[in-house]
């Protein structure tokens, strides 16, 4: 038998998101039992959808080794664009396709600066943050704007009984998944991830694939955008602030590495998206002092990623060569 | 001849920022023919071959391959013309499987679907392992497999594209005796098959048994080709250093002293060594043989201070380390120069005179403020650049990935030469490197020996130790099996003490 105290260690290091995930259900549940009831449960997934979906595109990006810092930018600029058009009485339709248009464009000029241009992702999504709030804070002129009743009915329809949110987030998260681990495409993100000169070398139109994975995060963040405007109602000079952050903390707890090549959006980055929720609601329900939020939120990041170096440092000594056999002793 | 040539080469030139790396190279390689490309590192071997890889695009010149005019302007157009590369360093990634990086450039698509059809992957991956003797299953991720069975996947890999002439770069470097005998056994197989082959190796011995002919590249130009008979070994090595080379092995002036400059007393590690002992005396060369996995690279780690020792105690001129750290061992006076240069030796991508600092560059900082003195450390990069005989052609400021293996070896050594080193282990030292500049790395070890530092050579080649060394230990099994002196040095008896004995049951 192998199972010694460090393999047993490692099996739940392995799943470090999973038993993170689980004790903080334990621990909120315990604090507010109303927390662990079936309709709190619904309400956290659907509240998880936004940054589900943003964080899907994320884990396309991280895979790279890139990141879009852009995404909370673009969420917020197709918001406001869409709001006057509704406002300026277009029809619903035509708001939403003026939305995902947005990220789509804005995938693209991420996409073009990155590759074309060869300019660091960091710097090129960086300044479209600032670029996208701009002129959306420009076209809203700084003040809130409430949306038509038929935009916030989105958020509470339901398909065939389920809520609109957790389809679309279950639609998203299905195209993805078969995407990265059944499509040539998919297969090719991660060899970039692992090594852009040797992908390069083996005939992958590296270009090509990291021009995409822009585009899918860019648009990932209007649909994001949709389903949370859907949910609020309005848009407030404060929307989608900070989601590059909630979704890159959503990819990493869910086992994505920052460096390219590892991770999956299933299950990782929907239990990272449906953990930070988590925490938020939980919080909610405790009446815990907004101002603790980020500061219980960074905690649990920071101790999931604890989790994943421990597990490299153990891996490697459980890995290392043995060279001669003991006798028992 | 019946068939056209698999490929010909016609007066291929390049240059690199004004340096001309290749002039006017023409050869053949014939049909079904295996050619032997030799060359010292720096001749413009793999520049040549990354021009017919598609990897870069020649200044001047043409390339026929099998009748047809060929101008890749991509490393696809070289895989669909035919022509499969395997890297010195393999280009596998290792976080896919087995069958991924076989077919990732050419999946197989479920009919009329995006997504890739798995069993016939399976079964396709299952048949090209079969081929090339791998038994593995093809959704083995290759981080677990050994740098032979990564060969293997990449000639598996070559195969699939139904490769009509493969290159092999440097193969056999980084295998086993039993794993290139593998890959001897397959390119045979592939030669029968009618598939031209490139072999690129610095083993002449190696070249001689598999090649039907040979070119000798020296500074980018042919100097010498025609069919392997023609050619006597020490032709094909005064052809390519230009010179002829009448000793291998520099003269040994010096003698060890007495005094002890490493002392190693009973160093033991589960499952790794137990009960090292020797002493490595100032002046001395003491050789460390054994077969790979024997535990001598793992040994040196110890010494070093990167991995941990249970039991034993280390001494350096006679003072005990006693638990120090590397860093604490660097300032105490060893030096460790390890087995794979471009990954620990180097920092790849910082320039040539900041890697020769690392080891040093606090000597230098002098002022109040710990600012580093430029002067006093340029000059002392010149002076080191001038005794390892670091190529004139290479600027302080150029990266140390541009340089050839036997020149980045060179700057290795140079860092730990600016730390004066009382004990300096090398592991592996002349891998991958060329006659000539093997034969100057040796001068060096001497002439630190005789200047007083201790020198541990770690090698895999018997012949190598022999050349060099004063003593030579053989570890087997992580335990020391063996001790010769000079007068007692025979490949036989070395071979016959490094192979392991049965284990204890």
């Amino acid at each position: 038998m192998n199972a010694t105290p460090s393999a047993l260690l490692l099996t739940a290091l392995r799943h470090a998101s999973l038993v993170l995930f689980v004790t903080i259900i334990a621990v909120f549940g315990a604090l507010a039992p109303k927390f662990l009831t079936a309709d709190n449960a619904i309400n956290v997934l659907i509240q998880s959808t936004p940054t589900g979906i943003v964080a899907v595109g994320m884990t396309f990006v991280l895979l790279t080794a890139g990141v879009d810092l852009s995404v909370g930018a673009i969420m917020f600029l197709s918001a406001a664009i869409a709001g006057k058009m509704l406002a300026a009485g277009q029809p619903l339709p035509l708001a939403l396709g003026a939305m995902l248009a947005t990220g789509l464009g804005f995938g693209a000029i991420n996409a073009f600066f990155i590759t074309r241009l060869r300019i660091a992702p960091f710097i090129v999504t960086l300044a479209l943050l600032f670029v996208g709030r701009g002129l959306a804070l420009t076209i809203t002129q700084t003040r809130a704007m409430n949306l038509p009743d038929r935009f916030l009915q989105l958020g509470s329809a339901r398909v065939a009984g389920v809520p609109l949110p957790l389809v679309v987030l279950g639609a998203v998260l299905l195209v993805a998944h078969v995407v990265l681990m059944r499509t040539p495409f998919g297969r090719q993100i991660y060899a970039l991830g692992n090594h852009p000169a040797n992908a390069r070398k083996a005939g992958i139109r590296t270009q090509r694939i990291l021009a995409t994975v822009y585009l899918i995060s860019g648009l990932c963040a209007a649909l994001g955008g949709i389903l949370s405007l859907a949910q609020l109602g309005a848009v407030s000079p404060k929307f989608g602030e900070a989601y590059e952050f909630k979704a890159i903390a959503a990819a990493v707890l869910g086992g994505t590495s920052l460096f390219g090549g590892r991770g999956a959006v299933f299950p990782g980055t929907l239990l990272g998206a449906v953990l930070i929720q988590s925490i938020e609601s939980g919080l909610v329900i405790l009446n815990a002092d907004p101002y603790l939020y980020p500061v219980i939120t960074a905690a649990v990041i920071f101790l999931a990623v604890l989790t994943d170096s421990t597990r490299h440092t153990l891996l490697a000594r459980l890995n290392r060569r043995r060279i001669r056999q003991e006798l028992p002793t | 001849m019946s068939t056209a040539a698999a490929v010909e080469f016609d007066g291929i030139g390049q240059s690199f920022s004004g340096v001309r790396v290749l002039r006017g190279v023409s050869f053949t390689v014939g049909a079904s023919r295996t050619l032997g490309l030799v060359g010292e590192n720096g001749a413009g071997k793999s520049t040549l071959m990354n021009i017919l890889g598609g990897n870069l695009r020649s200044d001047t010149g043409r390339m026929i391959l099998r009748g047809q005019p060929y101008a890749p302007a991509h490393p696809t157009d070289a895989t669909r013309a035919g022509i499969g590369l395997i890297h010195q360093e393999l280009n596998l990634f290792s976080n896919l499987t087995i069958a991924e990086n076989i077919f990732l450039t050419s999946f197989p698509r479920a009919r009329a679907l995006p997504w890739i059809d798995q069993r016939t992957l399976h079964a396709r991956t299952a048949a090209l392992l079969r081929d090339v003797g791998l038994e593995l299953a093809p959704d083995t991720l290759v981080d677990r497999l050994s740098a032979g069975e990564r060969q293997l996947v990449e000639i598996a890999r070559a195969l699939s594209l139904d490769a009509r002439l493969i290159i092999f770069d440097e193969p056999t470097t980084s295998l086993s005796a039993r794993e290139t005998g593998t890959l001897f056994a397959l390119l045979r197989r592939l030669q029968s098959q009618g598939i031209a082959l490139i072999y690129i190796s610095h083993i002449l011995d190696h070249v001689r048994q598999l090649c039907h002919d040979l070119v000798v590249l020296r500074d980018g130009a042919v100097v010498a080709q025609g069919p392997i008979e023609t050619f006597s070994t020490p032709a094909i090595v005064s052809a390519m250093v230009g010179r002829n080379l009448t000793q291998l092995y520099p003269t040994r002036r010096g003698a060890p002293a007495t005094e002890p400059a490493l002392e190693v007393r009973g160093v033991s590690q589960p499952h790794i060594v137990c009960d090292i002992r020797f002493t490595l005396r100032r002046g001395e060369v003491l050789g460390l043989s054994g077969l790979m996995g024997a535990g001598r690279s793992e040994l040196a780690r110890i010494l070093f201070g990167l991995d941990p020792c249970s039991r034993g105690e280390i001494l350096v001129s006679g003072r005990p380390l006693a638990g120090a750290n590397t860093r604490r061992r660097i300032e105490r006076g060893l030096a460790f120069l390890t087995e794979d240069r471009r990954h620990e030796g180097l920092c790849l991508e910082a320039s040539i005179a900041d890697n020769l600092a690392l080891a040093s560059i606090r000597s230098h900082a002098r002022t109040p403020l710990k600012l580093i003195d430029r002067t006093g450390w340029q000059r002392a990069i010149s002076t080191i650049r001038e005794a390892v005989r670091l190529t004139a052609k290479a600027e302080d400021t150029q990266p140390a990935q541009t340089l050839s293996g036997g020149n980045q070896q060179k700057v290795v050594l140079g860092k730990w030469l600016l730390a004066s080193p009382s004990v300096l282990i090398l592991d592996e030292p002349t891998r991958g490197v060329d006659v000539g500049a093997k034969f100057e790395l040796y001068q060096l070890i001497m002439d630190l020996a005789d200047r007083g530092s201790g020198i541990l050579v770690i090698s895999s080649e018997i012949e190598e130790l022999i050349g060099v060394c004063d003593r030579i230990l053989v570890m087997s099994q992580g335990e020391i099996r063996g001790e010769f002196s000079r007068p007692e040095f025979s490949s036989e008896r070395l071979l016959a003490a490094a192979l392991p004995r049965e284990s204890p049951a």
